[in-house]
């Protein structure tokens, strides 16, 4: 079955979710992974659904995002792939002063090594700027990234710590 | 000295001849947060005015368990705790500072949310041990101490000495959705 990948960004208010989940709702769309956050006074929704045509969900949407000053969009993204693991889980911490370029100088060294960062969060607090990502590294890399990281982190004058995430299974 | 569970090392900090300062608390991304702090000499009288200044400090700041050298911008490894009180505290020993503390045994580990002073705007959720055995000196006399203990204070113990090592618990938050701004409700 063909999925919908849908983005919503607006000015943080009171139902945002409720009003866009209640039109997915309506049309019988199947929401499956989804993240739906705050960032810096902005509400921001991405998720993936299935069901219906990309057409119908952007013309029922559209009057909800005028109305409530909401950017959206729709765009079919074909069927699931595999999401297998590609490597070995790691997690990455990196935080600091804030400067232009730690996540772009960071995120290189992950894919240069052919990590796949699966998950990641930034946050500027002040001055400080933080940031984890869940990523994974083929076999046999941690080591050689972790000092390569440390070379950038040193460049950039911030901190990185790269760890085994654990994963208990209970 | 050996301390068990239960037993207090209440009356050692009379030995502190000098009275606490209190100190300004740093903030992350300040370089002093994330050097190793050095190994001190425990009757060093700079160290025992330390060690007054961290706990006068620690008792100012409202809900403050604990304070290392490197909050107050001494690249030290030394720290002071305090979970008195504390609704999270199983055992607790107090108020004490200890000296070049480090962990020996570390078993029952388990999630919980911290904040730390000097990261005054997020929380993060860390995976650590609930039962430590620390050793380390007292200031002052250069007692050394081998302290046992469990759940909150074994938490605080932990997150002070990575201080010491300078560590944050940034570096060890346990994934991407476990880092949180820290809320204040109207």
């Amino acid at each position: 079955m063909e999925e919908l990948a849908i983005t919503v960004l607006g000015r943080d208010r009171p139902g945002i979710v409720a009003d866009v989940a209640g039109v997915l709702a309506d049309l019988g769309a199947n929401l499956t992974d989804s993240t739906m956050t705050r960032l810096r006074g902005h509400f921001a929704m991405t998720l993936v659904c299935t069901g219906p045509d990309a057409a119908d969900v952007e013309a029922a949407l559209n009057p909800v995002a005028v109305r409530g000053r909401l950017l959206a969009t729709v765009r079919a993204v074909g069927p699931e792939e595999s999401t297998e693991p590609t490597g070995e889980p790691y997690v990455l911490s990196v935080h600091g002063a804030d400067r232009l370029g730690i996540v772009a100088e960071v995120t290189r060294v992950v894919a240069d090594a052919g990590g796949n960062i699966t998950d990641l969060t930034t946050r500027l607090a002040g001055p400080l700027y933080v940031l984890v990502a869940e990523v994974e590294l083929p076999p046999g890399t941690a080591e050689p990234t972790e000092r390569r990281l440390t070379e950038v982190a040193t460049g950039l004058g911030v901190d990185v710590v790269l760890r085994r995430a654990e994963s208990d299974v209970l | 000295m050996s301390c068990d569970a239960g037993v207090s090392l209440a009356g050692w900090l009379t030995e502190l001849a000098q009275p606490g300062q209190v100190r300004p608390v740093v903030s992350a991304p300040d370089p002093v947060l994330a050097r190793a702090g050095a190994v001190v000499d425990p009757t060093d009288p700079a160290v025992v005015q330390l060690a007054a200044d961290l706990v006068a400090t620690m008792r100012v700041s409202p809900g403050c368990v604990g304070l290392a050298a490197p909050q107050v911008g001494a690249s030290a490894r030394v720290f002071a705790v305090d979970v008195t009180g504390h609704p999270k505290a199983v055992t607790v020993h107090g108020t004490f500072v200890l000296c070049n503390a480090t962990v020996v045994s570390a078993t029952r580990w388990r999630p919980g949310r911290e904040g730390c002073m000097s990261v005054p705007d997020l929380t993060g959720d860390v995976k650590r041990a609930s039962r430590v055995v620390v050793e380390g000196v007292l200031p002052g006399s250069g007692e050394p101490i081998q302290l046992t203990t469990d759940g909150f204070e074994a938490r605080a113990l932990q997150h002070e000495i990575d201080h010491c090592g300078g560590l944050l618990f940034l570096d060890r938050v346990a994934g991407a959705h476990a880092l949180y701004q820290r809320k204040v409700y109207l």
